[in-house]
């Protein structure tokens, strides 16, 4: 993995890309925020991941209310 | 008034009423609520058009009249204290090291389109949203079950947008870790 990619995945933690991912369902994004969890999640198998659980429990509620 | 739509608000009584007590977290008033439902239910019963929906429509209501009975319980001073101080608690800090990485790393849920397809994950799901504290409970399912928009809530809760972040943040990673512990770390049912 190249380096640059490693320092721009990293311009955000984990712990705030958990709440990125939360958010993004509540909020709109900014176009930094964006990037930067993309970058992230580019360089990440754990957040990956949590992004497809959070895509999961947001289709498991969608599913509940129908 | 026709035998079907009788038997058809019957069916959905359960839900509604499990809807209402993870919200209001008061089974007296849970069942006041649902029961006004149904009667608003039976006086619009023109309104419902197919089957299909009935379970949306009725949601619907149910939807005014839990907004209703907790404006009702909002003039009751506990509740506005409450719901900040589940907003300040910081925690899931053990998911995580001090330079915010995580300290186990999660992994792919085994099958979820298989999860999906079954009753009883919805049961453990319930189960999930039932362990969440009242405030952070009625919070999420006013977002993801009434689907009411995040301005909305803040205003019937009088708070922060900020705080409602957080709040709908703490239901997801709880619901999260809980489904996690309850359903797919559990190979059986993978
Ligand atoms: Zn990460």
């Amino acid at each position: 993995m190249k380096t640059v990619d490693r320092i721009l995945g990293h311009l955000v933690s984990c712990k705030d890309v958990t709440h990125l991912l939360s958010e993004r369902e509540d909020r709109a994004l900014t176009s930094f925020e964006r990037i930067k969890l993309e970058w992230h999640l580019a360089v990440c198998k754990a957040c990956m991941a949590v992004e497809k659980q959070f895509r999961v429990l947001h289709e498991a509620m969608r599913r509940y209310r129908q | 008034m026709s035998a079907d739509f009788l038997k058809e608000l019957e069916i959905q009584r359960g839900y509604l009423l499990r809807v209402a007590r993870l919200q209001l977290r008061d089974a007296a008033l849970a069942e006041d609520v649902v029961q006004d439902t149904l009667v608003a239910a039976l006086a619009a019963q023109s309104g419902f058009t197919g089957r299909s929906s009935v379970k949306t429509w009725l949601t619907g209501i149910l939807k005014h009249k839990i907004v209703d009975a907790i404006r009702r319980k909002q003039r009751e001073p506990v509740a506005a204290s409450t719901l900040d101080d589940e907003a300040d608690i910081e925690d899931f800090d053990a998911l995580f090291n001090e330079r915010g990485s995580w300290r186990d790393k999660p992994t792919e849920w085994a099958s979820p389109d298989d999860a999906l397809s079954q009753r009883q994950f919805f049961e453990i799901m319930e189960m999930c949203m039932e362990k969440l504290p009242p405030n952070t409970a009625r919070v999420f399912m006013m977002r993801e079950v009434m689907e009411l928009e995040t301005e909305e809530i803040c205003k019937e809760l009088s708070i922060t947008a900020n705080n409602l972040w957080v709040i709908l943040y703490r239901a997801r990673m709880s619901l999260r870790e809980c489904l996690q512990l309850n359903w797919f770390a559990d190979g059986r049912r993978a």
